[in-house]
């Protein structure tokens, strides 16, 4: 048997107990310090930071130059969250207004990013005139853009100047056989060019986009959309190319695709990944490269801590109602920063230490080695189990073997418990639980009502609400403790029963 | 010669600025071309660049009042199947 890996992608406290592993489970451990410093506080790209900071999108590029066939302009409805779809759309100056009240309310607002709902870089005016005046007008604010690659060469430099540092490309595949089966048709040079003759030029100008951005040290993360049957055998390989490349970051995402959403893919019913697919792509890539793993698809227009949205307190009639003195609001800004660094920065000496006792515990006690199990975690974050099960609207996956504890990803669910009396009366947000559950053995929570119990019980689950307000490595640690005391990772787990 | 831009349209700036002509606007509900303006890019480019790039099918006609982008041309998706969802949606 292979023993797993641990990657160390795990949020908050004591990721890594193997005795083998580095002096830190901080996740951007493998990086250079130039890189870590730069991710420090971006709470897309640290498990940590996001926790703390908080990252706002404006909308102010609608044009598009390529057509994926998981996206269609026309269905562009408010109760929409995937990325690249929004209600609201800003001209530059509206945007900034907007950025700066959100900032001057929320402190934690440390990254600006421009997503859509078209590209970004097919708007070039609106796009850095927007960036021009935020350069200026709040320089504490992070910029950064998210972009198919298209016209990325052309605009590397112009991006040089306002000192964005983050980019995003959205790569689904380096080969044009995969890419024409993905990208029906792009805009190149006045013309439209379907097929495989555009996605090959699509794929060459984001491979020479990701060049040209690495040689001006400009941070580069790459997304990947998995499609089921289209380029999930070929995701491994994209990883492997864009890493050598100098992409820091590779994010494999789910593809999301309904009927209604009026998309070729959900039209023709080509289906999305199951979590299972999901992890095993996000593993096999992950032995090349970080993945990163806490993203959830946050919508372009979110405002607020990852997985949150205060939209709604700022809309344009809200924010026109404001008075915002800027840089009044930035030093009350910087010293809100300054009180959460500290804070970061005392988690992570206290985790230093307790990863070299928990190595030397580790060292001691040689254990056989056991089966990993997979366990999910109702928390609210804060690196502690404090999250009631039916009030869940996400759980953190982890997997414990016998060489710890590492961070597997995010699994949305539906909060099916509102409180009151109806609690547990909805049989299909318990469902959709129990899917998101799939492949677990153990849910961690603060607590668990009895309706529950039985169905979780039923589909191999073991509910436990007896580590409440614990961390969450040391829950697991325990719990994987109890099983093996138990007998329980001698044999493979029950086969699941299938929840439809 | 003049082409149109119908209610379809999304409002998604695309054309906008490619035009030669200057002919396309903002305008509500939907963008417009001005028909006096336009002269289907004839003499400036192969290909009518509204048409080109617009990513909606059926949101620019010709002066015969056909689609310059039928349906299913863009997408791939099988017009039956479209009219379908659409009829779905209204009925909901
Ligand atoms: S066909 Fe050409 S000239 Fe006419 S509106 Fe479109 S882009 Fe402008
Ligand atoms: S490109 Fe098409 S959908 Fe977009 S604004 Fe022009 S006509 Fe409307």
């Amino acid at each position: 048997m292979e023993l797993p890996v641990l990657n160390n992608v795990a949020p908050d406290a004591g990721g890594c107990s193997a005795g083998s592993c580095g002096s830190t489970d901080d996740q951007m451990g493998h990086l250079p310090e130039h890189i870590r410093e730069k991710v420090f506080n971006h709470p897309c790209y640290s498990e940590e930071a996001h926790h703390y900071f908080a990252r706002m999108h404006v909308a102010v590029a609608p044009a598009c130059n390529i057509q994926c066939h998981y996206c269609n302009r026309k269905y562009d409805c408010a109760n929409e969250s995937r990325p690249g779809v929004v209600s609201e759309l800003h001209h530059p100056v509206q945007a900034v207004k907007k950025v700066l009240a959100v900032a001057a309310t929320i402190p934690q607002m440390t990254v600006l990013g421009i997503a859509g709902p078209g590209d970004p870089l097919a708007n070039p005016e609106r796009t850095f005139e927007t960036f021009r005046m935020l350069s200026e007008q709040a320089p504490d604010i992070k910029l950064c853009v998210s972009t198919n690659g298209l016209s990325l060469p052309e605009h590397v430099d112009e991006l040089t100047k306002y000192n964005i540092d983050h980019v995003t490309i959205t790569i689904n595949c380096v080969d044009p056989e995969v890419g024409a089966k993905i990208y029906p048709w792009i805009f190149w040079k006045n013309k439209r060019i379907k097929g495989r003759e555009g996605a090959a030029i699509l794929i060459e100008q984001q491979q020479k986009g990701l060049e040209m951005l690495v040689a001006r040290g400009i941070l580069v993360k790459v997304n990947s959309v998995l499609i089921p049957g289209v380029n999930d055998k070929h995701l491994a390989e994209v990883s492997k190319i864009v890493k050598a490349k100098g992409a820091f970051l590779h994010n494999v995402m789910p593809l999301i695709s309904e009927a209604e959403h009026g998309t070729f893919y959900g039209m023709t019913g080509q289906r999305g990944p199951t979590n299972e697919e999901l992890q095993i792509l996000q593993d096999e890539c992950s032995g090349d490269m970080n993945m990163m793993r806490h993203c959830r698809q946050c919508r372009a227009d979110a405002v607020g801590l990852l997985g949150e949205d205060r939209g709604d307190e700022f809309t344009m009639d809200k924010i026109d109602a404001m008075d915002i003195n800027y840089p009044e609001a930035m030093k009350m800004r910087a010293e809100v920063h300054a009180a959460i660094n500290e804070e970061l920065e005392s988690k992570r000496i206290a985790r230093e230490n307790k990863v070299q006792l928990v190595s030397i515990e580790g060292l001691k006690v040689n254990k056989p080695e056991t089966r990993p199990v997979l366990m999910a975690i109702a928390t609210k974050g804060g690196g502690i189990i404090n999250e009631h099960f039916g009030h869940a609207s996400e759980f953190l996956i982890y997997e414990a073997s016998s060489i710890g504890v590492r961070f597997i990803g995010h699994r949305k669910t539906v909060a099916y418990c509102e409180g009151g009396d109806t609690c547990g009366d909805d049989e299909s947000a318990l469902d959709k639980s129990l899917k998101a559950l799939s492949g677990c053995e153990v849910v961690l929570c603060s607590k668990i009502g009895f309706e529950p119990w039985g169905p979780l019980e039923a589909a191999g689950i073991q509910p436990n609400g007896e580590y409440a307000m614990e961390p969450i490595e040391d829950a697991i640690l325990a719990v994987y403790e109890e099983m093996r005391t138990n007998g329980k990772l001698d044999a493979k787990p029950a086969e699941q029963q299938k929840v439809a | 010669m003049a082409f149109e831009i119908i209610e379809s349209c999304v409002n998604c700036w695309a054309c906008e600025p490619l035009c030669p002509n200057k002919a396309i606007y903002e305008a509500k509900p939907h963008f417009l071309i001005d028909p006096d303006k336009c002269n289907e890019c004839a003499g400036d480019f192969e290909e009518s660049q509204c048409v080109s790039i617009c990513p909606i099918e059926g949101a620019i006609l010709n002066e015969l009042g056909e689609a310059l982008n039928p349906p299913g041309s863009l997408t791939g998706i099988p017009p039956a199947k479209f009219a379908e969802l659409v009829a779905r949606q209204k009925a909901a």
